[in-house]
């Protein structure tokens, strides 16, 4: 179970707190943007616009937003299937991911991916996967390969860091031992990111994993060096994160971090939460990610509460255009069915062609 | 100018070629590099192409050949070496899952441009686990395409042909296969994914198979010549795509068709293609088309019981006849 965070400011030795006050306002919109995106689904979902699977990712926000604020923009990074918050912070504009979730021709995937899939080429987003765990030997792959760009094809040395999002659940995975045994192996400059949220869908994390308590033993078991942070405090992520990054950008060997964080909806949408107390979701909710870094903004950074208000108005302004873009997208043409199967045409297929986000 | 090789040298020359030309191709399998390749086929490539592009894998099927899917989708091009596809079932997720539908999950950004490759089939007294054709059960994929080669000649053109395909590749070899010999020429040939060819003209009975089994095939034919019926024996070359064009234009002539297939008969590529025989060619044909299979059980290991469980010549001469009768 992820543990009680207590409030804190960490200025003197936080490398957040010495970033400057536009950075850490978009850090702080993007969070914002998140939650908005993930409540405005919520409810396109229970209007079946819509359907399929949707996992979202309330209360998870500071994860990814301070996790991709420590890379540079041709690092990898790769995710399963509560990726909304992911691609958003990546940069993939809302009105491409909700048009894939409406299932559009205008989303990201031509809306043949739906909710779990969201990839963005450009950047540098490799999905959006929907089998627990398939995403880590995916992502030694990624790994791989800008090491092998690096340093065969350009002769130079390993100078990309590939970041691999998975969730407490996925521990339990094969194809996750396989991935952190290869990274270590290959020297692999891929990060590990385990997004403990405490729940594979309703099985609490301490009645599927051994080491529930103690996860980097897991990293221990391979020989990777570890960190353990508090999800709920973004500051707390990014500066937990940047020298992990860096060291593995330096050495171009893996590394495995655990996130502790908190889901405040169920595993899914059809998700009644019945195992967990009210009473822990409070206590959680009392932590919201988004909250704190606001009172941190406010109290250290010069943020009124009119620019916080002008900032949300903002947000929701973004959500509501992208959400109108979307339903204004069309379905996919009945021949969409069978493109984008293999590269070529052949038979029935009709060959490949790209999401038109990329159109200029 | 051709020269005499062996099936695992054409093999090895594909595979080498192509990663002169394209500096993206790596090589990534079981003892691959140091051990020259379990059964041969990378020998001397560790010395050409170095560790970093030939490269030993531990025995950690779904990661290496996930690892493969992440390197293609980041603009490599990997060949992955199966020690056997037998072995391929522990990477099923990998795949069958990712590589072949990454493409269309991606709305066309990510094609994943692998060939998966090793030794199919039974393989000599290697037992149930060891012994898997697995044609029929992965061919049944849309998004992945599947060759068999017969001969050294083809080993080499598909396989070239293979790795410059966009699209993922189950290069299906066979052990048995690997020490025969062929002629294979010094200059570059590409043989194109499907496209069938006909091993031996006839104007009697067509025979349909691939890999393998082609080589039971044409003792069959030889068998029924002396009895005065003569077999077309055409290699599909490719299951998927499969070239039914070829394969109804013989049955068109010959009136008669044999399917043989090395995997099990519950919908197998061997029905796959008597189905579509039977829709495209139904007024051509004067009785239905017949198959030949291994039987339907598992591999066992004792070798009497093996050779029973092959699709042998012996039931491939009885299946011709069996149609061919009323002729």
């Amino acid at each position: 179970m992820p543990t009680m965070a207590t409030d804190r400011v960490t200025e003197p030795t936080s490398l957040a707190a010495k970033l400057p006050d536009e950075t850490l306002r978009k850090w702080l919109r993007d969070m914002l943007l998140i939650r908005e995106f993930e409540v405005r689904s919520m409810q396109a979902y229970q209007n079946k616009k819509i359907g399929g699977f949707l996992h979202v990712y309330i209360g998870q926000e500071a994860v990814a937003v301070g996790t991709i604020a420590a890379l540079k923009d041709d690092d990898p990074l790769i995710t399963a299937y509560r990726d909304h918050g992911h691609a958003l912070a990546r940069g993939t504009e809302a009105r491409y991911c909700m048009a894939e979730m409406m299932g559009r021709i205008g989303g990201c995937a031509k809306g043949k991916g739906g909710s779990m899939h969201m990839f963005d080429r450009e950047r540098k987003m490799f999905g959006g996967h929907g089998i627990v765990g398939a995403q880590c030997p995916v992502g030694t792959g990624l790994a791989f390969a800008t090491k092998y760009e690096d340093e065969v094809i350009n002769s130079g040395r390993s100078r990309r860091v590939t970041l691999c999002y998975l969730g407490d659940g996925a521990l339990n995975q094969g194809a996750f031992h396989e991935a952190m045994n290869l990274a270590g192996v290959l020297d692999l400059p891929i990060i590990f990111i385990c997004e403990n949220n405490g729940y594979s869908m309703g099985t609490a994390i301490a009645r599927g994993t051994t080491m529930a308590e103690d996860l980097t033993a897991k990293a221990l078991a391979y020989g990777f060096d570890s960190a353990s942070l508090d999800g709920m405090d973004l500051m707390a992520v990014y500066d937990g994160i940047k020298p992990v990054v860096e060291q593995c950008r330096e050495t171009s060997r893996p590394a495995f971090v655990e996130i502790r964080t908190y889901r405040y909806k169920g595993h899914s949408m059809s998700d009644p939460r019945k195992y967990r107390t009210k009473d822990e979701e409070q206590r959680y909710e009392a932590m919201d990610p988004i909250e704190r870094f606001s009172k941190y903004l406010k109290a250290k950074r010069g943020f009124t509460p009119e620019a916080n208000e002008a900032m949300i108005k903002d947000v929701r302004k973004e959500i509501r255009e992208a959400i109108k873009w979307a339903e204004a997208s069309p379905e996919p043409a009945p021949d969409e069915l069978f493109t984008d199967c293999y590269t070529d045409k052949w038979g029935i297929y009709r060959g490949t062609s790209p999401p038109t986000m990329y159109d200029p | 100018m051709t020269r005499t090789i062996e099936f695992r040298d054409a093999l090895r020359e594909a595979m080498s070629e192509e990663m002169r030309r394209d500096k993206r191709v790596f090589l990534m399998g079981e003892e691959a590099a140091e051990y020259q390749g379990a059964y041969k086929v990378s020998r001397g490539m560790l010395d050409e192409f170095g560790p970093q592009r030939v490269i030993d894998t531990p025995i950690s099927e779904t990661g290496f050949a996930g690892l493969s899917v992440g390197a293609a989708m980041a603009g490599l091009r990997p060949i992955i070496e199966f020690m056997s596809w037998s072995f391929s079932l522990v990477a099923a997720d990998q795949i069958l899952n990712n590589a072949p539908k990454m493409l269309y999950m991606s709305g066309g950004q990510f094609p994943t441009p692998i060939v998966f490759r090793g030794n199919n089939g039974a393989g000599g007294q290697l037992g149930s686990t060891h012994s898997w054709c697995v044609e029929s059960l992965y061919s049944n994929v849309p998004g992945l395409k599947m060759a068999v080669p017969f001969d050294a000649y083809d080993a080499k053109g598909l396989l070239k042909t293979a790795i410059r395909d966009d699209n993922p590749v189950f290069f299906l070899e066979s052990e048995r296969l690997l020490g025969v010999k062929g002629e294979v020429p010094e200059d570059e040939y590409l043989i194109p994914l499907g496209v069938a060819t006909t091993r031996r003209p006839g104007g009697d009975c067509t025979i349909v198979s691939f890999g393998r089994p082609l080589y039971f095939c044409l003792e069959a034919a030889g068998v029924l010549a002396d009895e005065g019926i003569e077999c077309e024996v055409i290699d599909a070359r490719t299951i998927r795509p499969l070239d039914i064009d070829t394969i109804a234009e013989s049955v068109r002539r010959t009136n008669y068709c044999v399917v043989v297939d090395q995997s099990w008969p519950f919908a197998s590529v061997g029905a796959e293609v008597a189905a579509q025989v039977g829709e495209v060619c139904f007024d051509d044909l004067d009785n239905h088309v017949i198959r030949v299979h291994n039987e339907n059980v598992p591999a066992p290991y004792a070798y009497n019981l093996e050779q029973e469980m092959l699709p042998n010549a012996r039931k491939i001469v009885e299946a011709v006849r069996a149609i061919t009768y009323n002729a």
